[in-house]
Protein backbone atom coordinates (compact mmCIF):
# COMPACT_ATOMS: atom_id res chain seq x y z
CA UNK A 1 0.00 0.00 0.00
CA UNK A 2 1.19 3.12 -0.74
CA UNK A 3 2.68 5.21 2.53
CA UNK A 4 -0.27 8.58 1.76
CA UNK A 5 -3.30 5.95 1.50
CA UNK A 6 -1.85 4.32 4.51
CA UNK A 7 -1.24 7.21 6.46
CA UNK A 8 -5.67 8.37 5.07
CA UNK A 9 -6.72 5.33 6.71
CA UNK A 10 -4.74 5.42 9.70
CA UNK A 11 -6.46 9.30 10.04
CA UNK A 12 -9.70 8.29 9.00
CA UNK A 13 -10.03 5.50 11.52
CA UNK A 14 -9.00 7.60 14.24
CA UNK A 15 -11.46 10.26 13.91
CA UNK A 16 -14.41 7.77 12.81
CA UNK A 17 -13.53 4.55 13.06
CA UNK A 18 -15.15 3.45 10.00
CA UNK A 19 -15.77 -0.24 11.84
CA UNK A 20 -17.03 -3.02 9.28
CA UNK A 21 -20.20 -4.81 9.15
CA UNK A 22 -20.35 -7.54 6.89
CA UNK A 23 -24.65 -8.41 6.65
CA UNK A 24 -25.23 -10.98 3.85
CA UNK A 25 -22.16 -10.44 1.61
CA UNK A 26 -18.42 -10.84 2.70
CA UNK A 27 -15.46 -9.23 2.12
CA UNK A 28 -14.62 -10.90 -1.60
CA UNK A 29 -12.30 -10.40 -4.38
CA UNK A 30 -15.43 -9.79 -6.63
CA UNK A 31 -15.99 -7.35 -8.90
CA UNK A 32 -18.46 -4.91 -7.10
CA UNK A 33 -20.31 -1.33 -7.12
CA UNK A 34 -20.87 -0.30 -3.28
CA UNK A 35 -23.17 2.22 -3.67
CA UNK A 36 -24.03 4.15 -0.17
CA UNK A 37 -25.87 7.20 1.37
CA UNK A 38 -24.13 10.03 0.77
CA UNK A 39 -23.78 12.81 3.87
CA UNK A 40 -20.03 13.68 4.08
CA UNK A 41 -16.90 14.44 2.72
CA UNK A 42 -15.30 11.83 4.44
CA UNK A 43 -17.97 8.96 3.15
CA UNK A 44 -15.76 7.67 0.57
CA UNK A 45 -12.67 7.35 2.19
CA UNK A 46 -14.22 5.81 5.11
CA UNK A 47 -15.90 2.69 3.43
CA UNK A 48 -12.81 2.55 1.51
CA UNK A 49 -10.71 2.44 5.00
CA UNK A 50 -13.55 0.07 5.71
CA UNK A 51 -12.58 -2.52 2.94
CA UNK A 52 -9.49 -4.98 3.77
CA UNK A 53 -6.47 -4.04 2.78
CA UNK A 54 -6.58 -6.22 -0.60
CA UNK A 55 -9.63 -4.99 -1.98
CA UNK A 56 -8.40 -1.29 -1.92
CA UNK A 57 -6.28 -2.17 -4.34
CA UNK A 58 -8.70 -2.93 -6.68
CA UNK A 59 -11.84 -0.60 -5.80
CA UNK A 60 -11.92 2.71 -7.07
CA UNK A 61 -14.43 5.95 -5.20
CA UNK A 62 -16.10 7.96 -7.70
CA UNK A 63 -15.31 11.43 -6.61
CA UNK A 64 -16.50 14.75 -8.22
CA UNK A 65 -14.40 16.78 -10.36
CA UNK A 66 -15.47 20.05 -8.68
CA UNK A 67 -14.56 19.11 -5.52
CA UNK A 68 -12.22 16.68 -5.36
CA UNK A 69 -10.41 17.57 -8.93
CA UNK A 70 -8.03 20.71 -7.39
CA UNK A 71 -5.23 20.73 -5.42
CA UNK A 72 -4.75 18.95 -2.32
CA UNK A 73 -7.94 16.78 -2.66
CA UNK A 74 -7.21 15.98 -6.32
CA UNK A 75 -4.18 14.27 -4.51
CA UNK A 76 -5.32 12.49 -2.58
CA UNK A 77 -8.25 11.57 -4.91
CA UNK A 78 -6.21 10.38 -7.60
CA UNK A 79 -2.82 9.11 -6.18
CA UNK A 80 -3.92 8.01 -2.57
CA UNK A 81 -7.29 6.46 -3.57
CA UNK A 82 -7.29 6.30 -7.00
CA UNK A 83 -10.30 7.24 -8.10
CA UNK A 84 -12.28 8.05 -10.57
CA UNK A 85 -13.23 11.70 -11.05
CA UNK A 86 -16.83 12.48 -12.44
CA UNK A 87 -18.21 15.71 -14.42
CA UNK A 88 -21.22 16.67 -12.43
CA UNK A 89 -21.84 19.90 -14.50
CA UNK A 90 -23.03 18.89 -17.93
CA UNK A 91 -20.96 21.58 -19.98
CA UNK A 92 -21.34 19.29 -23.20
CA UNK A 93 -24.02 17.21 -23.88
CA UNK A 94 -21.79 15.12 -26.12
CA UNK A 95 -19.92 14.43 -22.75
CA UNK A 96 -21.59 10.99 -20.97
CA UNK A 97 -20.87 11.68 -17.43
CA UNK A 98 -20.75 7.82 -16.61
CA UNK A 99 -17.85 7.00 -19.02
CA UNK A 100 -15.16 7.27 -17.12
CA UNK A 101 -16.85 4.67 -15.08
CA UNK A 102 -17.66 2.06 -17.96
CA UNK A 103 -13.68 2.59 -18.28
CA UNK A 104 -13.23 1.37 -15.05
CA UNK A 105 -15.63 -1.11 -14.73
CA UNK A 106 -14.67 -2.76 -18.39
CA UNK A 107 -10.84 -2.72 -16.44
CA UNK A 108 -12.23 -4.81 -13.64
CA UNK A 109 -12.04 -2.64 -11.10
CA UNK A 110 -14.73 -2.17 -8.17
CA UNK A 111 -16.66 1.31 -7.67
CA UNK A 112 -17.41 3.10 -4.90
CA UNK A 113 -20.64 5.31 -5.72
CA UNK A 114 -23.20 7.57 -4.02
CA UNK A 115 -26.60 7.48 -6.18
CA UNK A 116 -28.11 10.45 -4.73
CA UNK A 117 -25.30 12.05 -6.34
CA UNK A 118 -25.21 15.12 -3.65
CA UNK A 119 -24.59 14.62 -0.01
CA UNK A 120 -27.61 15.22 1.91
CA UNK A 121 -28.91 16.17 5.62
CA UNK A 122 -30.04 13.42 7.12
CA UNK A 123 -30.21 9.65 8.04
CA UNK A 124 -32.13 8.61 5.45
CA UNK A 125 -31.23 9.38 1.65
CA UNK A 126 -32.46 11.04 -0.88
CA UNK A 127 -33.89 9.21 -4.33
CA UNK A 128 -31.95 8.30 -6.41
CA UNK A 129 -30.33 9.04 -9.86
CA UNK A 130 -30.42 6.82 -12.49
CA UNK A 131 -26.78 6.17 -13.29
CA UNK A 132 -26.45 3.53 -11.20
CA UNK A 133 -29.61 1.93 -13.47
CA UNK A 134 -27.78 2.02 -16.52
CA UNK A 135 -24.79 0.67 -14.72
CA UNK A 136 -26.58 -2.37 -13.33
CA UNK A 137 -28.36 -2.92 -16.57
CA UNK A 138 -24.57 -2.78 -18.92
CA UNK A 139 -22.58 -4.78 -16.56
CA UNK A 140 -24.70 -7.59 -15.45
CA UNK A 141 -22.11 -9.22 -13.86
CA UNK A 142 -20.83 -6.92 -11.39
CA UNK A 143 -22.29 -7.54 -7.88
CA UNK A 144 -24.31 -4.23 -6.79
CA UNK A 145 -23.32 -4.34 -3.01
CA UNK A 146 -25.81 -1.96 -0.93
CA UNK A 147 -23.85 -0.17 2.04
CA UNK A 148 -25.06 2.07 4.78
CA UNK A 149 -22.94 4.50 6.63
CA UNK A 150 -24.14 5.82 10.45
CA UNK A 151 -23.08 8.63 11.72
CA UNK A 152 -21.21 10.70 9.08
CA UNK A 153 -23.88 13.02 8.84
CA UNK A 154 -23.48 14.28 12.51
CA UNK A 155 -19.63 14.45 12.39
CA UNK A 156 -19.44 15.84 9.41
CA UNK A 157 -22.06 17.05 8.09
CA UNK A 158 -22.46 19.39 5.13
CA UNK A 159 -21.78 22.91 5.36
CA UNK A 160 -19.07 22.43 8.18
CA UNK A 161 -15.36 22.75 7.67
CA UNK A 162 -13.63 19.92 10.03
CA UNK A 163 -15.48 16.93 11.14
CA UNK A 164 -15.84 16.30 15.11
CA UNK A 165 -14.66 12.85 16.09
CA UNK A 166 -17.65 9.86 16.40
CA UNK A 167 -17.92 6.52 16.05
CA UNK A 168 -18.95 5.02 12.36
CA UNK A 169 -19.84 2.08 11.39
CA UNK A 170 -20.15 0.55 7.49
CA UNK A 171 -22.48 -1.67 6.81
CA UNK A 172 -22.26 -4.10 3.89
CA UNK A 173 -25.18 -5.60 2.85
CA UNK A 174 -26.42 -8.65 0.49
CA UNK A 175 -26.26 -8.60 -3.09
CA UNK A 176 -28.69 -6.81 -4.74
CA UNK A 177 -30.70 -8.89 -7.62
CA UNK A 178 -30.39 -7.51 -11.16
CA UNK A 179 -32.99 -4.64 -12.53
CA UNK A 180 -36.30 -7.04 -13.86
CA UNK A 181 -38.34 -3.84 -13.30
CA UNK A 182 -38.90 -0.50 -14.71
CA UNK A 183 -36.27 2.09 -13.71
CA UNK A 184 -37.91 3.76 -11.46
CA UNK A 185 -38.75 0.79 -9.74
CA UNK A 186 -35.47 -0.65 -9.31
CA UNK A 187 -33.86 2.57 -7.68
CA UNK A 188 -36.51 2.66 -5.00
CA UNK A 189 -35.59 -0.80 -4.18
CA UNK A 190 -32.21 0.06 -4.34
CA UNK A 191 -32.56 2.59 -1.88
CA UNK A 192 -34.60 0.73 -0.22
CA UNK A 193 -31.59 -2.07 0.46
CA UNK A 194 -29.61 1.20 1.81
CA UNK A 195 -32.06 2.15 4.16
CA UNK A 196 -32.88 -1.14 5.38
CA UNK A 197 -29.21 -1.89 6.57
CA UNK A 198 -30.00 2.03 8.67
CA UNK A 199 -31.60 -0.58 11.52
CA UNK A 200 -29.39 -3.84 11.37
CA UNK A 201 -26.21 -3.80 13.32
CA UNK A 202 -25.93 -0.52 14.33
CA UNK A 203 -23.71 1.45 16.29
CA UNK A 204 -24.77 1.13 20.03
CA UNK B 1 22.05 1.65 29.26
CA UNK B 2 23.23 -0.55 31.77
CA UNK B 3 22.88 2.52 34.67
CA UNK B 4 19.01 3.26 32.88
CA UNK B 5 18.62 -0.68 33.63
CA UNK B 6 19.60 -0.33 36.97
CA UNK B 7 16.66 2.12 37.83
CA UNK B 8 14.35 -0.45 37.35
CA UNK B 9 13.00 -1.98 40.23
CA UNK B 10 14.07 -5.83 40.88
CA UNK B 11 9.93 -6.26 41.47
CA UNK B 12 9.61 -5.12 37.85
CA UNK B 13 11.02 -8.69 36.37
CA UNK B 14 9.58 -10.72 39.35
CA UNK B 15 6.38 -9.64 38.45
CA UNK B 16 6.77 -9.07 34.31
CA UNK B 17 8.47 -12.85 34.09
CA UNK B 18 5.85 -14.40 36.34
CA UNK B 19 2.36 -12.71 34.64
CA UNK B 20 3.78 -13.65 31.23
CA UNK B 21 4.43 -17.01 31.95
CA UNK B 22 0.57 -17.05 33.79
CA UNK B 23 -0.93 -15.58 30.84
CA UNK B 24 0.77 -17.37 28.27
CA UNK B 25 -0.88 -20.73 30.20
CA UNK B 26 -4.23 -18.77 30.02
CA UNK B 27 -3.89 -18.10 26.52
CA UNK B 28 -3.25 -21.47 25.48
CA UNK B 29 -5.98 -23.20 27.58
CA UNK B 30 -8.23 -19.96 26.21
CA UNK B 31 -7.80 -20.98 22.41
CA UNK B 32 -7.85 -24.93 23.22
CA UNK B 33 -10.94 -24.32 24.66
CA UNK B 34 -12.76 -22.41 21.94
CA UNK B 35 -11.51 -24.78 19.33
CA UNK B 36 -13.78 -27.77 21.07
CA UNK B 37 -17.44 -28.17 20.08
CA UNK B 38 -20.14 -26.13 22.86
CA UNK B 39 -23.39 -24.81 22.35
CA UNK B 40 -24.20 -21.15 22.19
CA UNK B 41 -23.99 -20.39 25.88
CA UNK B 42 -20.86 -22.48 26.11
CA UNK B 43 -19.30 -20.43 23.63
CA UNK B 44 -20.15 -17.35 24.83
CA UNK B 45 -18.87 -17.60 28.17
CA UNK B 46 -15.27 -19.02 26.77
CA UNK B 47 -15.45 -16.37 24.46
CA UNK B 48 -15.58 -14.09 27.31
CA UNK B 49 -12.79 -15.42 29.10
CA UNK B 50 -10.65 -14.74 26.29
CA UNK B 51 -11.17 -11.34 25.95
CA UNK B 52 -10.67 -11.14 29.79
CA UNK B 53 -7.23 -12.55 28.99
CA UNK B 54 -6.67 -10.72 26.15
CA UNK B 55 -8.29 -7.79 28.99
CA UNK B 56 -5.32 -8.86 31.28
CA UNK B 57 -2.41 -8.99 27.87
CA UNK B 58 -3.00 -5.27 27.55
CA UNK B 59 -2.43 -4.65 31.47
CA UNK B 60 0.97 -6.24 31.08
CA UNK B 61 1.81 -4.85 27.65
CA UNK B 62 1.04 -1.43 29.48
CA UNK B 63 3.38 -2.11 32.30
CA UNK B 64 5.86 -3.32 29.69
CA UNK B 65 5.79 0.02 28.26
CA UNK B 66 5.42 1.84 31.32
CA UNK B 67 8.83 0.72 32.73
CA UNK B 68 11.34 0.15 29.44
CA UNK B 69 9.72 3.07 26.94
CA UNK B 70 9.29 5.68 29.75
CA UNK B 71 6.81 7.98 31.35
CA UNK B 72 6.01 9.60 27.49
CA UNK B 73 5.00 6.65 26.16
CA UNK B 74 2.65 5.29 29.03
CA UNK B 75 0.84 9.23 28.61
CA UNK B 76 0.60 8.77 24.93
CA UNK B 77 -0.96 5.36 25.87
CA UNK B 78 -3.40 6.92 28.10
CA UNK B 79 -3.94 9.51 25.15
CA UNK B 80 -5.77 7.37 22.64
CA UNK B 81 -7.64 5.51 25.49
CA UNK B 82 -8.98 9.11 26.38
CA UNK B 83 -9.24 9.98 22.77
CA UNK B 84 -11.12 6.76 21.96
CA UNK B 85 -13.26 6.95 24.86
CA UNK B 86 -14.51 10.35 24.87
CA UNK B 87 -15.22 9.82 21.11
CA UNK B 88 -17.62 6.65 22.27
CA UNK B 89 -19.08 9.67 25.01
CA UNK B 90 -19.93 12.05 22.24
CA UNK B 91 -20.73 9.12 19.33
CA UNK B 92 -24.44 8.44 22.39
CA UNK B 93 -24.88 12.21 23.04
CA UNK B 94 -27.46 14.57 21.03
CA UNK B 95 -25.10 17.38 19.82
CA UNK B 96 -26.39 20.43 17.56
CA UNK B 97 -24.07 22.05 15.39
CA UNK B 98 -23.04 25.05 17.74
CA UNK B 99 -21.55 22.04 19.70
CA UNK B 100 -18.90 21.17 17.16
CA UNK B 101 -16.41 23.96 17.34
CA UNK B 102 -15.88 23.28 22.11
CA UNK B 103 -16.18 19.32 20.82
CA UNK B 104 -13.52 19.31 18.60
CA UNK B 105 -11.58 21.95 21.23
CA UNK B 106 -12.18 18.86 23.52
CA UNK B 107 -10.37 16.05 21.35
CA UNK B 108 -7.79 18.31 19.85
CA UNK B 109 -6.92 20.99 22.25
CA UNK B 110 -8.03 20.31 25.79
CA UNK B 111 -7.24 16.13 25.97
CA UNK B 112 -3.66 17.31 24.37
CA UNK B 113 -3.34 19.31 27.11
CA UNK B 114 -4.32 17.71 30.02
CA UNK B 115 -1.86 14.79 28.83
CA UNK B 116 1.03 17.43 28.08
CA UNK B 117 0.55 19.18 31.86
CA UNK B 118 1.12 15.69 33.30
CA UNK B 119 4.43 15.26 31.21
CA UNK B 120 5.51 18.58 32.10
CA UNK B 121 4.63 17.83 36.07
CA UNK B 122 2.30 20.78 36.27
CA UNK B 123 0.64 19.16 39.11
CA UNK B 124 -1.10 22.37 39.89
CA UNK B 125 -2.40 23.20 36.82
CA UNK B 126 -3.67 19.50 35.71
CA UNK B 127 -5.59 19.05 38.26
CA UNK B 128 -7.68 22.16 37.48
CA UNK B 129 -7.42 22.48 33.68
CA UNK B 130 -10.29 20.80 32.89
CA UNK B 131 -12.57 21.39 36.17
CA UNK B 132 -11.96 25.21 35.72
CA UNK B 133 -10.69 26.55 32.44
CA UNK B 134 -12.59 23.74 29.91
CA UNK B 135 -15.61 23.90 32.23
CA UNK B 136 -15.93 27.70 32.00
CA UNK B 137 -14.70 28.06 28.47
CA UNK B 138 -16.40 25.30 26.19
CA UNK B 139 -20.10 26.69 26.92
CA UNK B 140 -19.29 29.80 26.53
CA UNK B 141 -18.13 29.17 23.41
CA UNK B 142 -21.01 27.56 22.72
CA UNK B 143 -23.11 30.07 23.78
CA UNK B 144 -21.91 32.55 21.25
CA UNK B 145 -24.03 30.46 18.69
CA UNK B 146 -26.63 30.87 20.67
CA UNK B 147 -28.28 28.23 20.14
CA UNK B 148 -30.25 27.52 22.99
CA UNK B 149 -32.29 24.86 22.47
CA UNK B 150 -31.18 21.90 25.75
CA UNK B 151 -28.47 24.30 26.09
CA UNK B 152 -27.70 23.41 29.88
CA UNK B 153 -28.39 19.70 29.10
CA UNK B 154 -26.16 19.71 25.98
CA UNK B 155 -23.08 21.73 28.14
CA UNK B 156 -23.43 19.82 30.70
CA UNK B 157 -23.51 16.73 29.11
CA UNK B 158 -20.10 17.66 27.32
CA UNK B 159 -18.51 18.42 30.53
CA UNK B 160 -19.26 15.12 32.32
CA UNK B 161 -17.51 13.50 29.16
CA UNK B 162 -14.40 15.28 29.67
CA UNK B 163 -14.47 14.75 33.38
CA UNK B 164 -14.45 11.25 33.14
CA UNK B 165 -13.00 10.37 29.71
CA UNK B 166 -10.31 12.81 29.86
CA UNK B 167 -9.89 14.41 33.29
CA UNK B 168 -10.51 10.58 35.34
CA UNK B 169 -8.57 8.46 33.12
CA UNK B 170 -5.54 10.85 33.28
CA UNK B 171 -5.09 10.23 37.17
CA UNK B 172 -4.10 6.74 36.25
CA UNK B 173 -0.61 8.02 34.31
CA UNK B 174 0.10 10.91 36.49
CA UNK B 175 0.71 8.64 39.04
CA UNK B 176 4.05 8.69 37.21
CA UNK B 177 4.61 12.57 38.61
CA UNK B 178 4.62 11.78 41.87
CA UNK B 179 8.04 11.65 43.39
CA UNK B 180 7.96 8.86 45.92
CA UNK B 181 10.95 7.48 48.10
CA UNK B 182 11.70 4.48 45.78
CA UNK B 183 12.32 6.82 42.66
CA UNK B 184 10.15 6.46 38.79
CA UNK B 185 10.40 2.75 39.17
CA UNK B 186 8.01 2.94 42.37
CA UNK B 187 5.33 5.30 40.86
CA UNK B 188 5.60 3.36 37.95
CA UNK B 189 4.47 0.19 40.52
CA UNK B 190 1.37 1.81 41.42
CA UNK B 191 0.00 2.28 38.10
CA UNK B 192 0.59 -0.96 37.45
CA UNK B 193 -0.82 -2.21 41.36
CA UNK B 194 -4.08 0.43 40.31
CA UNK B 195 -4.91 -2.12 37.11
CA UNK B 196 -4.33 -4.95 38.98
CA UNK B 197 -6.62 -4.29 41.93
CA UNK B 198 -8.86 -2.77 39.67
CA UNK B 199 -8.67 -5.76 36.87
CA UNK B 200 -8.56 -8.29 39.53
CA UNK B 201 -11.42 -6.84 41.37
CA UNK B 202 -13.95 -6.75 37.98
CA UNK B 203 -12.77 -10.76 37.35
CA UNK B 204 -13.02 -11.66 40.94
CA UNK B 205 -16.63 -10.09 41.12
CA UNK B 206 -17.43 -12.04 37.80
CA UNK B 207 -16.22 -15.27 39.25
CA UNK B 208 -17.95 -14.90 42.17
CA UNK B 209 -21.41 -13.11 40.87
CA UNK B 210 -21.70 -16.73 38.50
CA UNK B 211 -21.17 -19.04 41.34
CA UNK B 212 -22.96 -16.88 44.17
CA UNK B 213 -24.77 -14.32 42.56
CA UNK B 214 -28.59 -14.39 43.80
CA UNK B 215 -29.39 -10.60 45.03
CA UNK B 216 -29.38 -8.25 42.01
CA UNK B 217 -28.23 -4.92 43.67
CA UNK B 218 -29.14 -2.45 40.04
CA UNK B 219 -31.40 -5.13 38.09
CA UNK B 220 -32.26 -1.46 35.87
CA UNK B 221 -28.55 -0.12 35.79
CA UNK B 222 -26.62 -3.57 35.38
CA UNK B 223 -27.94 -6.24 35.74
CA UNK B 224 -25.02 -9.00 36.04
CA UNK B 225 -23.98 -6.90 39.51
CA UNK B 226 -25.11 -8.86 42.29
CA UNK B 227 -24.22 -8.54 45.79
CA UNK B 228 -22.82 -11.54 46.47
CA UNK B 229 -20.47 -11.21 43.32
CA UNK B 230 -19.53 -7.65 45.10
CA UNK B 231 -19.00 -8.79 48.32
CA UNK B 232 -17.27 -12.07 47.60
CA UNK B 233 -15.43 -10.31 44.45
CA UNK B 234 -14.30 -6.90 46.66
CA UNK B 235 -12.73 -8.91 49.42
CA UNK B 236 -10.78 -11.85 47.21
CA UNK B 237 -9.56 -8.22 45.42
CA UNK B 238 -9.25 -6.17 48.47
CA UNK B 239 -6.72 -9.36 49.72
CA UNK B 240 -5.13 -10.14 46.28
CA UNK B 241 -4.56 -5.85 46.68
CA UNK B 242 -2.91 -6.60 50.73
CA UNK B 243 -0.74 -9.27 49.30
CA UNK B 244 1.07 -7.20 46.56
CA UNK B 245 2.05 -4.41 49.81
CA UNK B 246 6.03 -4.95 48.67
CA UNK B 247 5.43 -3.20 45.13
CA UNK B 248 4.20 -0.17 46.94
CA UNK B 249 5.28 2.02 49.85
CA UNK B 250 2.14 0.94 51.66
CA UNK B 251 1.93 -1.39 54.93
CA UNK B 252 0.43 -4.25 54.15
CA UNK B 253 -2.78 -3.54 56.38
CA UNK B 254 -2.63 0.06 54.51
CA UNK B 255 -2.34 -1.57 51.16
CA UNK B 256 -5.48 -3.90 52.20
CA UNK B 257 -7.46 -0.64 52.80
CA UNK B 258 -6.10 1.04 49.92
CA UNK B 259 -7.15 -1.69 47.86
CA UNK B 260 -10.69 -1.67 49.25
CA UNK B 261 -11.24 1.82 47.57
CA UNK B 262 -10.35 1.01 44.44
CA UNK B 263 -12.38 -1.81 44.96
CA UNK B 264 -15.43 0.15 45.82
CA UNK B 265 -14.37 3.23 43.85
CA UNK B 266 -14.09 0.50 40.72
CA UNK B 267 -17.60 -0.54 41.45
CA UNK B 268 -19.08 2.50 41.67
CA UNK B 269 -17.37 3.48 38.53
CA UNK B 270 -18.79 0.63 36.27
CA UNK B 271 -22.28 1.36 38.27
CA UNK B 272 -22.42 5.09 37.28
CA UNK B 273 -21.45 4.90 34.26
CA UNK B 274 -24.00 1.94 33.11
CA UNK B 275 -26.32 4.48 34.48
CA UNK B 276 -25.34 7.71 32.40
CA UNK B 277 -24.82 4.62 28.94
CA UNK B 278 -28.34 3.65 29.20
CA UNK B 279 -30.28 6.98 30.00
CA UNK B 280 -28.24 7.82 26.31
CA UNK B 281 -30.16 4.84 25.19
CA UNK B 282 -27.54 2.22 25.00
CA UNK B 283 -26.54 -0.90 25.78
CA UNK B 284 -22.56 -0.98 24.92
CA UNK B 285 -20.21 2.37 24.45
CA UNK B 286 -19.19 1.31 21.48
CA UNK B 287 -17.93 -1.27 19.19
CA UNK B 288 -14.58 -0.92 19.19
CA UNK B 289 -13.59 -4.65 19.80
CA UNK B 290 -16.57 -6.79 18.34
CA UNK B 291 -18.48 -8.52 20.96
CA UNK B 292 -16.59 -6.56 23.39
CA UNK B 293 -18.12 -3.07 23.44
CA UNK B 294 -15.81 0.01 23.58
CA UNK B 295 -13.13 1.74 25.42
CA UNK B 296 -14.99 3.06 27.91
CA UNK B 297 -16.93 -0.52 28.83
CA UNK B 298 -13.20 -1.43 29.57
CA UNK B 299 -12.07 1.61 31.21
CA UNK B 300 -15.23 2.44 33.35
CA UNK B 301 -13.62 1.16 36.56
CA UNK B 302 -10.68 2.77 35.88
CA UNK B 303 -12.16 6.15 35.40
CA UNK B 304 -13.79 6.19 38.98
CA UNK B 305 -10.48 4.45 40.88
CA UNK B 306 -7.61 6.39 39.21
CA UNK B 307 -8.54 10.34 40.62
CA UNK B 308 -9.02 9.13 44.54
CA UNK B 309 -6.42 6.11 44.78
CA UNK B 310 -4.28 9.13 42.79
CA UNK B 311 -5.28 11.77 45.77
CA UNK B 312 -4.97 9.19 48.93
CA UNK B 313 -1.18 8.19 47.78
CA UNK B 314 -0.56 11.83 47.30
CA UNK B 315 -2.09 12.46 50.74
CA UNK B 316 -0.66 10.29 52.86
CA UNK B 317 2.71 9.09 51.24
CA UNK B 318 3.87 12.08 49.63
Amino acid sequence: MRPSSALLVGIVKLLVGAYARWIGSTPAATQRIYFANHTSHIDTLAIWSALPRSLRRMTRPVAALDYWGKGLRRYIATRALGAVLIDRSKQDPNVDPLEPLRVALRDGDSLIIFPEGTRGAGATPAPFRQGIYKLASEFPAVELIPVYLDNLHRSFPKGAHFPVPMVCTVRFGAPLARPAESRDEFLARAREAVIALSSQGASP
Amino acid sequence: MSAWLQTIPREFFWLFGSLVALLGIASTVGAWLRRRPADEKTAASRANLVARINAWWVMVAILAVAFLAGSTMTLVLFGLASFFALREFVTLTPSSPGDRLPLSLSFFLVLPLQYLLIGMHRYGLFVIFIPVYAFLLLPSIAAMRSDIEDFLSRSAKAQWGLMVTVYSLSHAPALLLLELPGGPGASALLLFYLLLVVQMSDVMQYVFGKLFGRTKIAPVVSPSKTVEGFIGGGIAATLIGAAMWWITPFTPLASGAIAAVIVLMGFLGGLTLSAVKRSLGAKDWGVMIEGHGGMLDRTDSICFAAPIFFHVVRFFYI
